[in-house]
């Protein structure tokens, strides 16, 4: 059991007085050790691991009235719309676009985004998420962004045509 | 004779040791251990690569639960207290003192005004079975905005972060964001999970890094 050692200063002494002083400063241990490690075991499996991070977003301020909106070569932007089932549709341009389906997986969207990145100067990126898509969707989407260092991106509101050309992409 | 001498001395061991190292030990997680708040739903956030942490202090959190429902809550006891009494005036809803002493150190809300009274005269016990049907965030009844606008008013330094669950509808998060915008709020955070980077990602970083 445990003990502690009492009496070190002791060593010139000798007979029974000294005896009787090692004996009274014994003191069990055990149920402090038990109380502790009960204590320790409480603590660490209470204690989260893994702080939740935050993603910072920055949204432009809302247009005033008369303020002009910059114009962007069509040719520059990329669309991409979020759809139900973890879906998202992509199409460059703005005049006869052709949707194309894919997901967000590794093969997915990123790959669409490093190719596009790559041949086209500028890129600007807009990202409109359809009303029945998820708001991981959203984050993950953001998420996008960040690994495949797009700079310029846009979070915009999805537009009646935009539904027509998703129509189109989903029964293809 | 020799032989009970021996007997003696075996059995004990020295227990000092391991007990400064359990102690040192329990200290330690008792000091970074930081009590949950009960929170009324549980959201299981998504996951993302960034990895900026939190700021523990001076925080909005507005959460968007599963079933699209918004709470809200906002830290510091003063700033709550002051944050309703002004909300009071707002909506000619009167708090009593003690009313407003339990609301100070409540976590997130998600009730309209009219019912938040009732809500807090309750017991302790009995405000945890109640289901709250979140803040109203429509465009013609939008209490969020004047929670936001007075939180802000009670505490300028306060920063916004919204807090919803991975199955929550774009379209909640839509209005949210909205509200925000609508209040020239347009810089906010998304509390995500954490995930590492891909790993061809990262060595690109790395490679790029190296010759700045």
């Amino acid at each position: 059991m445990a003990e502690i050692q009492g009496g070190g200063g002791d060593g010139g002494k000798k007979g029974g007085k000294v005896r009787s002083k090692k004996t009274s400063t014994r003191i069990d241990m055990t149920p402090m050790v038990d109380l502790a490690f009960l204590l320790l075991t409480f603590f660490v499996l209470t204690s989260t691991l893994s702080k939740p991070q935050t993603m910072e977003i920055t949204l432009p301020e809302k247009p005033k009235e008369g303020d002009k909106q910059p114009e962007v070569n069509e040719k520059k932007v990329l669309t991409l719309v979020l759809g139900a089932n973890d879906k998202v549709y992509w199409y460059v341009g703005i005049t006869e676009p052709r949707a194309e389906k894919t997901d967000f997986s590794k093969d997915g969207i990123r790959k669409v985004l490093l190719e596009k990145k790559a041949t086209i100067r500028d890129l600007i990126v807009l990202i409109k998420a359809m009303d029945d898509s998820k708001y991981k969707n959203m984050v993950d989407i953001l998420d996008e962004m960040t690994i495949s260092n797009v700079q310029r991106f846009a979070i915009v509101d999805i537009t009646s045509a935009d539904k027509d050309i998703v129509k189109e992409a989903k029964g293809s | 004779m020799s032989k009970v001498k021996m007997h003696r001395s075996t059995p004990s061991i020295d227990m000092t040791p391991m007990v400064d190292l359990a102690f040192l030990l329990v200290t330690f997680f008792m000091l970074t251990a930081t009590a949950t708040p009960d929170e009324p739903v549980q959201v299981s956030i998504p996951s993302s690569v960034s990895q900026m942490p939190i700021p523990e202090r001076d925080m909005i959190v507005i959460t968007i639960s599963k079933d699209d429902k918004v709470f809200f809550t906002v830290d510091g006891t003063f700033t709550r207290a002051k944050m309703l009494d002004e909300m009071g005036k707002l909506y000619n809803v009167s708090f009593s003192e003690d009313e407003k002493q339990i609301f100070s150190v409540l976590t997130s809300f998600g009730l309209p005004i009219q019912q938040l009274k009732q809500f807090l005269q309750l017991d302790r016990e009995d405000r945890k079975g109640v289901t709250q049907g979140g803040i109203p965030v429509d465009s013609l009844n939008n209490q969020l905005k004047d929670w936001v606008l007075q939180a802000r008013l009670a505490n300028p330094k306060v920063r916004i972060a919204i807090k919803g669950d991975g199955d929550s509808g774009y379209p909640v998060l839509k209005k949210v964001m909205n509200t925000l915008t609508d209040r020239k709020v347009n810089r906010f955070n998304l509390i995500t999970g954490d995930e590492q980077l891909p790993s061809e990602v990262k060595a690109a970083a790395a490679a790029a890094k190296k010759p700045a």
